[in-house]
């Protein structure tokens, strides 16, 4: 395929969700009214977002496989000359899987929607906003401009903030509150760094900055931009010690939400560490990695310490004690695996960082699917406590629902990071770049990181098997209770099975994805050795 | 001998010169109107305005001046460059889309028409004069003839004590501050013999080394005046009361049109004038700045929703915060080589902020011709009850707060804060970033209200409500509901007689105002319609911050 139709495929899949989101708003026109307003308006958003996944795939498919380094499909216009803004976009190896897993994940969530709207107020809104969350975030995978990375970085902020605060559950208000206050000092923060940045070398252009590769700009300037831009990646990312905002915005979000903060979201952070700040201010990078290191080790041994101790029930990572919310629960474990993938970008190395991008689509794909698994529990259970679900000595999901605990046990092996599934090799080449970390930075410190990396993936296997252990055996069910209790149905197997089926591919078949992100990595790191 | 009449330039004062007559027409007409004629007056004004601002475009090269001396260097007194225009039509907009505010108010509030139309159309007469001048008398006078009217705006509602306080205390400060500006003034001409900016420019440049004290102290006098009509911290605390005992529209005014007769003359007196002290007002100006932004953000935050008036003393309060906004490019103008460049950033600041404070202001008006008590609970719930009138206020409150869909607020702000990075001004830039989180917060909680539940269609299933039955078996009232929680607000445990009082509440009203005045709506439409547009085109307005405008 050639540029310009790439170009309008990019631009096109970028425009259509917003102009999705303003049309959701208004009244359906004659001959597309369906049964009821309620129902046209959902179908509205699976037509719009289906639609946005095959430019998608159309995308990847006409993308020159054979240059994956080289930026495709861009447009560049001048937007706002008086600061040098440019409408500059553009994918490449690095943000085409992401761009295609955003697609993927909001078009599941789409569908999945349209049989089991949240509860809340009415589905007009809620489409509206998802369209506007996929604006946003697609737009964040392709912008070129460091301004407009922000613009798309922050576009996501207020839908997801309604999604939580208006169809969440529980402390819905203050869990996104929390949500909304955290991203926002962080990105006011990022912005007073991406300004650092452009003022300093002269341009906000991505591509353009990463070819300087730090030319112009000091070692001081470099530091202070990596920290205040690390800052708002890492708030999103999220890395410990900022990660406090999480459990609690994923406890209270409606299922979709929790989907999308996970599976997209989070990716947002560690996408900008690789995109930006990596190539942008490599001096800069190296000066603060073994920090950066360092904190991520701490989040995966404290993420799976955390999950360890609600399922065991030592400690009180919870303040009430009595329940383990399984939501919270897999909040926790992602605090634990955007560590490795944080761990993956601090090593500088291309082994780590394509493995930090591997780790990113393989979470995405793995917790997005177990935020549906959770969410299915919760219309079943009508809670997503543990203890409540698993009362006694087990949930027995094996006897009542073969297929649904099959599944669960599926998500949470390939959470753990079993071979032959997505969730090991991201986390097994971080762990490999953390054995041979870039030059100048120091080994030995490296080392020990890696392996309490490695023991944090111990403790992630042993929570995740216990939770596996609670819900899907106990004593075998009565067949009444048996045939009371649905098993998967048709549409979940729709929103579901492609999230397995690319579990299963990515995990067998790496190369599909490392072969795109290397050469673009191979090209980002170019200048810093 | 050349002559020393100086001759005048009358297409380049027209936007001054049309404003101030129409003032004066409106004024005697009044006295020869029978009562019902009276809303004549009203769309007089407005057509007054309209063509102050179509005046505007024979001067778009910027390169007229008038009242310029005939002997020496040919000062002028009068310059009609880009700075000029672009607050002169910030002024004549922000006074034209007040006037479409006022044309229910005076009305409804039985205000005196004929001195209403007068005092707002001299008070943005002087507004519009103040950034032309060019030496120190005129801009004194501009500033007054732009306050004077505003003490009587203020006052101007019969009969309440409240606002002959607030008028008052506004105008005892404002004479203060005034004063001590003229004391400045003339210590400046001590100093350097001249009152034309240049000159004085130029004479600061080399003073008596004797005299050095008076000059710095006279620099910092002057500024006091218009950090006092920017409602700058520690000369803000006349905002609030104010703003509450003012007639909404004039404290719409006072917010947009107050604020840039400060800061175009706080612009032209550091930047043109007393460039040579830059290392006084410099650090003095940042310091003003994070102060001011500080203190009306944290103000703002402590607001309770549920006050008499607290949206108004919410936009008050802000308007404080945004003020801050405004002097970070001329602080930073302190700390460059080039600080006239710097200036752009505050008149583009200015012009977003006057589009969609004017317009915020014009949906608490309409949310008013329900719910009189301008109270931020009085917002609960609106997308419900008037989708459009919800959906334009979150723009305009995600505008102010800089977050998307509010585009433009986003880019002013990147504008300002580029300023400050770029001058070396890391400490302040940071400093606003927490306050611009601080102010977000507030603005989005108001957001959050506009789609709030309604308080009586309450589905007593959803998870919260139960919680909070179980939790909390007194469920505050309505009354004292907080916006960040509106789940406990609509849990169904409310006493029997709440319930029952909120339901007459909503019974009452009906779901779609019966009958929005006309000229609100066109206030609102106007200042979304320009929005919207800014926010697709930053570019139109964020050109000022680049390049020089004088």
């Amino acid at each position: 395929m050639n540029d310009t139709a790439l170009q309008a495929l990019l631009l096109a899949i970028v425009l259509l969700p917003a102009v999705g989101s303003v049309a959701a708003l208004l009244p359906a026109p004659p001959g597309l009214r369906g049964s009821s307003p309620e129902q046209a308006v959902l179908r509205h958003g699976v037509t719009v977002t289906g639609t946005v996944l095959a430019l998608a795939v159309a995308l990847a498919a006409g993308f020159d496989h054979d240059h994956p380094s080289r930026m495709q499909a861009t447009t560049d216009v001048s937007w706002i000359a008086a600061l040098d803004i440019r409408v500059h976009l553009g994918v490449d190896g690095i943000s085409l899987p992401l761009l295609v897993l955003t697609a993927l994940l909001t078009f599941l969530c789409a569908l999945y929607t349209y049989f089991r709207m949240p509860q809340g107020p009415g589905p007009r809104a809620f489409v509206a906003l998802l369209l506007l969350l996929e604006t946003g975030m697609l737009g964040t995978f392709v912008a070129l401009d460091l301004i407009v990375f922000f613009l798309a970085f922050e576009i996501v902020l207020i839908p997801m903030y309604f999604l939580v605060a208006r169809w969440g559950g529980e402390h819905r208000e203050a869990a996104a509150n929390r949500f909304i206050l955290y991203t926002l000092l962080g990105s006011a923060v990022m912005l007073l760094g991406l300004l650092l940045v452009g003022v300093r070398a002269g341009t906000f252009d991505m591509v353009a900055l990463a070819d300087q590769h730090g030319a112009g700009l000091s070692h001081g300037v470099q530091v202070i931009a990596v920290l205040a831009i690390g800052l708002g990646l890492a708030v999103k990312a999220p890395m410990w010690p900022l990660h406090s905002w999480l459990p609690d915005a994923h406890t209270a979000a409606p299922t979709v939400g929790s989907v999308l903060l996970a599976g997209v979201l989070l990716k947002m952070g560690t996408y900008g560490f690789v995109r930006i700040v990596l190539p942008v201010a490599p001096e800069g990078a190296r000066t603060l990695a073994p920090y950066l290191a360092a904190f991520a080790v701490v989040g995966i041994l404290y993420g799976s310490l955390a999950c360890l101790s609600m399922v065991t029930g030592v400690g009180a990572a919870d303040p009430t004690g009595a329940t383990v919310d399984l939501k919270r629960l897999i909040a926790y474990s992602s605090v634990g695996h955007m560590g490795f993938v944080l761990l993956g970008v601090a090593t500088l190395t291309p082994t780590g960082v394509n493995g930090a991008l591997f780790a990113n689509i393989a979470h995405g794909l793995i917790t997005g699917l177990l935020f549906f698994l959770v969410g299915a529990l919760k219309e079943r259970y009508g809670s997503t406590d543990l203890n409540q679900i698993a009362a006694g000595a087990g949930a027995a999901l094996y006897g009542k629902a073969p297929r649904l605990g099959g599944l669960l046990a599926f998500a949470a092996v390939a959470s753990l990071g079993l071979p032959g599934l997505a969730g090991f090799w991201g986390e097994m080449l971080a762990l490999f770049g953390a054995y041979q970390p870039a030059a100048g930075l120091s080994r030995p410190a490296y080392l020990v990181f890696m392996a309490l990396a490695g023991v944090g993936t111990l403790l992630t296997a042993a929570y995740l098997l216990l939770v596996v252990r609670r819900v899907c055996m106990g004593e075998h069910p009565a067949p009444a209770e048996r045939a009371a209790f649905a098993d998967i149905q048709a549409h979940e197997y729709a929103a579901w099975s492609p999230l397995v089926v690319l579990t299963v591919v990515a995990g067998l078949w790496p190369a599909v994805l490392l072969s795109l992100s290397d050469p673009a990595v191979q090209n980002l790191l170019g200048g810093s050795r | 001998m050349t002559s020393l009449v100086q001759s005048v330039d009358w297409v380049a004062v027209a936007p001054v010169l049309v404003t101030a007559l129409t003032g004066l027409a409106v004024l005697v007409t009044d006295l020869f109107l029978a009562p019902r004629h009276k809303p004549l007056l009203g769309w007089v004004t407005i057509a007054g305005l309209a063509l102050a601002a179509l005046c505007l475009i024979p001067l778009t090269d910027g390169d007229r001046a008038t009242f310029c001396l005939t002997t020496g260097d040919r000062q002028c007194s009068y310059v009609a460059d880009h700075f000029a225009l672009a607050v002169q039509l910030l002024v004549v907009g922000g006074a034209l889309l007040t006037a479409l505010l006022s044309v229910t108010t005076v009305r409804r509030e039985a205000l005196p028409a004929g001195e209403y139309w007068f005092l707002l159309l001299s008070s943005a007469a002087g507004a519009a004069l103040l950034p032309a001048s060019r030496d120190l008398a005129t801009l004194i006078v501009a500033l007054e003839v732009a306050s004077l009217p505003a003490f009587a705006l203020v006052g101007l509602r019969r009969g309440d004590r409240g606002s002959a306080e607030a008028a008052l205390k506004f105008f005892l400060s404002s004479v203060v501050a005034t004063a001590v500006s003229l004391l400045g003034v003339s210590f400046v001409y001590a100093a350097t013999g001249s009152l034309h900016l240049d000159t004085v420019a130029g004479g600061l440049d080399d003073v008596d080394p004797r005299l050095n004290a008076l000059a710095a102290l006279g620099v910092v006098l002057t500024l006091v005046g218009f950090a006092f009509k920017l409602a700058a911290v520690p000369f803000h605390f006349w905002v609030p009361d104010s703003y509450v005992g003012a007639p909404l529209p004039v404290a719409a005014y006072l917010s947009v049109v107050g604020k840039s007769a400060g800061f175009s003359g706080l612009a032209l007196v550091t930047v043109v004038a007393f460039r040579p002290y830059a290392d006084t007002w410099g650090p003095a100006l940042a310091v003003l700045a994070a102060l001011t932004m500080t203190t009306g953000n944290v103000a703002a935050l402590r607001q309770r929703p549920d006050q008499p008036a607290s949206a108004v003393r919410l936009l008050a309060w802000s308007s404080v915060g945004q003020a801050g906004y405004l002097l970070v490019p001329l602080a930073a103008a302190g700390y460059h080589d080039d600080p006239e460049e710097m200036v752009g950033a505050t008149v583009a600041y200015a012009l977003m902020y006057a589009v969609v404070n004017l317009g915020a202001f014009a949906v608490v008006a309409l949310v008013a011709e329900n719910r009189p008590g301008h109270r931020l609970t009085d917002h609960r719930a609106l997308f419900s009850r008037n989708p459009l009138a919800a959906l334009t206020m979150g723009f305009f409150l995600l505008c102010l707060a800089g977050l998307p869909p509010g585009v433009i607020g986003l880019f002013a702000k990147v504008a300002v804060f580029r300023t400050a990075v770029d001058s070396g001004l890391g400490w302040l830039a940071v400093v606003m970033a927490v306050n611009v989180t601080i102010a977000l917060y507030y603005y989005l909680k108001w957001t959050a209200l506009l789609f709030a539940t309604p308080t009586t269609a309450t589905p007593t299933t959803t998870p919260a409500a139960r919680a909070t039955a179980t939790t909390a078996p007194a469920a505050p009232t309505p009354g004292t509901a907080t916006p960040g929680a509106p789940g406990q607000a609509t849990a169904p445990t409310a006493t029997g007689s709440t319930v029952a009082g909120s339901t007459a509440t909503a019974a009452r009203e009906p779901s779609v105002p019966a009958s929005v005045p006309h000229p609100l709506t066109a206030a609102i439409a106007l200042a979304a319609a320009l929005g919207v547009a800014l926010s697709g085109a930053p570019q139109l307005i964020l050109r000022l911050a680049s390049g020089t405008l004088f």
